[in-house]
């Protein structure tokens, strides 16, 4: 009985105290995962800078390599692995937006490869990009009136 | 040192994300969209500019960075090309990332099956 009640006591302590130090561990691990990408990708960024690189070129360079990189561990199933731990870091880098077009193409892939690899690859980014685009649009309407 | 704030400023983002996911229920899906708008209007004002000034990578690779291109995009063409440049500016930014991407995530399809789900 003494164990029995024990158990109950202590899974109200867990109860208790895990919402708030889940949320806390979480942000933890997001935090770290998600500055380490940004992290190598500014080192990326600094070594084509300094080999003379224009802004805007370098930029997309990092991307591009972040995107691939991401890309390929999508693949070899190691980003969604990641992604298990790291929960936000790992989705909000441009490698999280690589690895959501990666990731479904491949799963649908049965589904052919127009309306499975080509339609589902869009499931996350199509949003995003149809978002992007309205946002641009509100943007570029207001600065030209305003300018 | 820039590595430095891009490792703070860029993880910083991604705790607002995973607040947001912890916190308020939106799912991922919804968090990328709302990063993206946030950045290309934090980017219309030019304030998201000044964050990449600061924290580089650490702002860019993030997706608000993504809706940031998008406005600076759509302010250079409206800025080179007019009025056209309204409905070409965000495209024409968001080509380079949005290309790599579906190139290599179609090709990753490919050459990859589908795993079986235990």
């Amino acid at each position: 009985m003494a164990t029995q009640s024990d158990k109950k006591q202590y899974d109200e302590m867990v109860k208790a105290a895990s919402p708030a130090s889940t949320v806390g561990v979480n942000c933890i691990k997001a935090f770290l995962v998600g500055g380490s990408i940004c992290a190598i990708g500014q080192v990326f960024y600094n070594m084509f800078h300094n080999r003379g690189f224009a802004k805007e070129d370098a930029g997309l360079m990092v991307a591009g390599i972040l995107i691939v990189t991401a890309i390929i561990l999508t693949v070899l199933g190691l980003y969604n692995k990641l992604g298990k731990h790291a929960g936000a870091g790992s989705v909000v880098p441009i490698t999280g937006f690589a690895n959501a077009i990666a990731a479904p193409a491949i799963e649908y892939k049965k589904e052919g490869l127009v309306l499975g690899v080509g339609a589902k690859m869009f499931v996350i980014a199509g949003p995003v990009i149809v978002y992007g685009a309205m946002a641009s649009v509100v943007v570029g309407l207001i600065y030209y009136f305003v300018k | 040192m820039n590595i430095l704030w891009a490792f703070i400023v860029g993880g910083a983002i991604c705790v607002i994300g995973q607040l947001l996911i912890d916190l308020t229920k939106l799912t991922p899906a919804r968090i990328l969209v709302l990063f993206v708008v946030a950045g290309c209007i934090l980017g219309g004002f030019g304030w998201y500019d000044k964050l990449v000034e600061f924290a580089g990578a650490g702002a860019s690779i993030p997706l608000p960075g993504f809706g940031n291109l998008l406005a600076r995009g759509v302010k250079k063409a409206v800025d080179e090309r007019g009025f056209l440049g309204v409905i070409t500016g965000g495209f024409t930014a968001m080509a380079g990332g949005v290309t790599v991407a579906v190139v290599f995530g179609y090709l990753a399809a490919l050459i990859s099956s589908p795993k079986h789900k235990k």
